[in-house]
């Protein structure tokens, strides 16, 4: 059984049809990279999967249930999903240790004393241990990004979304989130990234997703779907990335 | 690290001289031109030609005395309905604030009723609203009335609790939507959301404007003597017939400033330390 499965996906906002039937399946311990042009899809399926918006049409089921189906709570479904943003969206009013230790509180009723010693475990990992009174708001865009992904990941999340996690940093602070997801790879966590860093996509990822109008065009290894794409939507893609100097 | 070891060049000796000139060149300019605006407005007021009957019988310090206990216990009765309609009306303003955001079916017909309050009460004259819960409510010879003052303080907060409530929602639409998309998506439910995400934030935005109204609301306290019971200036209104003199609404108004003083230094306290504590770090 997939630990993610897209069934013939369809969202429409007005009348601009975002997802158009898109089925994608994500193995357990699998990493995915969703590849295309701004407006592809990659954000809204993100949103799908994490139930942030509803879809249209078609299923999505995560460890085989439906979580598309109305009567499915969503509250529980997000539990079971970590969603990391472009902008990070951390919560300004609080702490670092605050933000990261909020779900795992209140949502997961776990001890504070316990979530503490996790959370300030993760920090001293990432260095930031002496950021963790600190307010967002005095943190880099890397570190913010790291300390986001901290809070997704206290949650013992079964699935981790990543939503253009690099797009908004500097890029002599890509390197540090990129090293952080690599090593949640090597720990076996399921991903699944949308980005526009295709160095990134070939290093990390066991699949390259290539999305396309909202549909899923071209799907293979890293390898082949960067290095020698078969549709020629791709290969325009690819060679406008190549352009831009981002491969 | 050596900033601590750090010499200032001369050039920036030089710069910091001639700043430390220019400030004192702008507070002497400014402390002039402070005298001469001060000299000739009081030049104009003393001056004119009924300024003796004008202070005789607003400024007389003899009057001011003989009345001021008078006005002080008409004060204490606004402080105390102050605090309680304050508070009061805050909570039914962010407790309205919040029914208007819920959304869904079910909750279509608390979310009427909150609309429909903030609109009907922010257009609805106060006093209108006093005469008619202070006046009319009684006139129901309901069993356990509760008094003219309580009934008076009910109709200040249904009156304000409808502003605050926009200023509270104003607040919370202000809270970016990603901030709710990171909070749904760790698995936080609509309520702690508020709780906990969007309601912090938005409280601190308004705080503010918040506080305005809450000054707002210490001069209309005062309304309720419209239904009997002596406020400040009512005090000063039966003071002023006694001796036909003005002086005790001076005196009523003096004591009004320096009430809501505390109220504005708090809010500006409250404002500095939350922006503060955000963006400067421990």
């Amino acid at each position: 059984m997939m630990l993610l499965s897209c069934e013939n996906v369809r969202k429409v906002f007005g009348s601009q049809v975002v997802l158009d039937d898109l089925s994608l399946d994500v193995g357990e311990h699998e990493v995915v990279a969703l590849i295309g042009a701004s407006g592809s899809g990659k954000s809204t399926l993100l949103r799908c999967v994490s139930l942030l918006t509803g879809v249209d049409d078609g299923t999505i089921r995560l460890d085989g249930e439906d979580i598309t189906d109305p009567r499915v709570n969503p509250d529980l479904v997000r539990r079971r999903i970590g969603m990391v943003f472009q902008a990070y969206n951390l919560f300004p009013h609080m702490t670092v240790l605050r933000n990261i230790t909020l779900a795992p509180a209140k949502v997961h009723k776990r001890a504070a004393a316990d979530v503490r010693d996790q959370a300030m475990e993760w920090l001293k990992r990432l260095g930031l241990a002496d950021k963790a009174d600190s307010y967002p708001d005095r943190l880099s865009g890397g570190q913010q990004q790291r300390v986001a992904i901290v809070r997704a990941l206290v949650n013992s999340p079964r699935l981790l979304l990543l939503d253009e996690v690099t797009s908004a940093l500097d890029p002599e602070l890509v390197g540090e989130v990129l090293t952080m997801i690599r090593g949640l790879k090597e720990e076996g966590m399921t991903m699944v990234l949308a980005t526009h860093e295709m160095g990134f996509a070939r290093q990390v990822a066991d699949r390259v997703v290539f999305l396309d109008g909202g549909r899923v065009l071209e799907s293979g290894p890293p390898a082949q779907v960067l290095g020698d794409p078969v549709e020629p939507r791709t290969r325009q893609f690819l060679a406008r990335i190549i352009e831009a100097g981002r491969l | 690290m050596t900033t601590e070891l750090h010499r200032p060049s001369e050039i920036q000796l030089g710069r910091i001289a001639y700043r430390r000139r220019q400030t004192i060149r702008s507070v002497l300019l400014a402390a002039l031109s402070t005298a001469v605006v001060g000299g000739a407005l009081a030049f104009a007021v003393t001056g004119a030609p009924g300024w003796d009957r004008v202070k005789s019988s607003f400024f007389d310090p003899e009057v001011a005395r003989k009345y001021l206990p008078d006005v002080l216990e008409g004060l204490w009765l606004n402080i105390r309905l102050l605090v309680v309609c304050a508070a009061a009306a805050l909570a039914l303003g962010l407790l309205v604030a919040v029914l208007r955001t819920l959304r869904g079916p079910v909750f279509f017909p608390v979310r009427a009723l909150a609309t429909g309050y903030t609109y009907a009460f922010r257009g609805l004259p106060l006093i209108i609203v006093l005469y008619v819960c202070t006046l009319g409510v009684p006139g129901l010879r309901l069993q356990g009335m509760p008094s003219v003052l309580v009934l008076g303080g009910a109709a200040l907060v249904i009156t304000y609790g409808a502003y605050l409530a926009e200023v509270f929602r104003a607040g919370i639409e202000s809270v970016h939507p990603s901030q709710l998309a990171a909070a749904r998506s760790l698995g936080l439910t609509y309520r702690q959301t508020m709780r906990h995400v969007v309601l912090p934030q938005a409280v601190r935005r308004v705080a503010p404007p918040l506080l305005n109204d809450t000054v707002a609301l210490q001069k209309d306290v005062g309304l309720v003597s419209l239904a009997g019971p002596i406020d400040a200036v009512r005090a000063a209104q039966i003071a002023t017939a006694q001796d036909a003199n003005f002086t005790p609404y001076i005196v009523a108004g003096v004591l009004f400033v320096l009430l809501a003083l505390p109220l504005i230094g708090v809010t500006d306290w409250v404002t500095l330390r939350a922006a503060r504590r955000q963006s400067a770090g421990s």
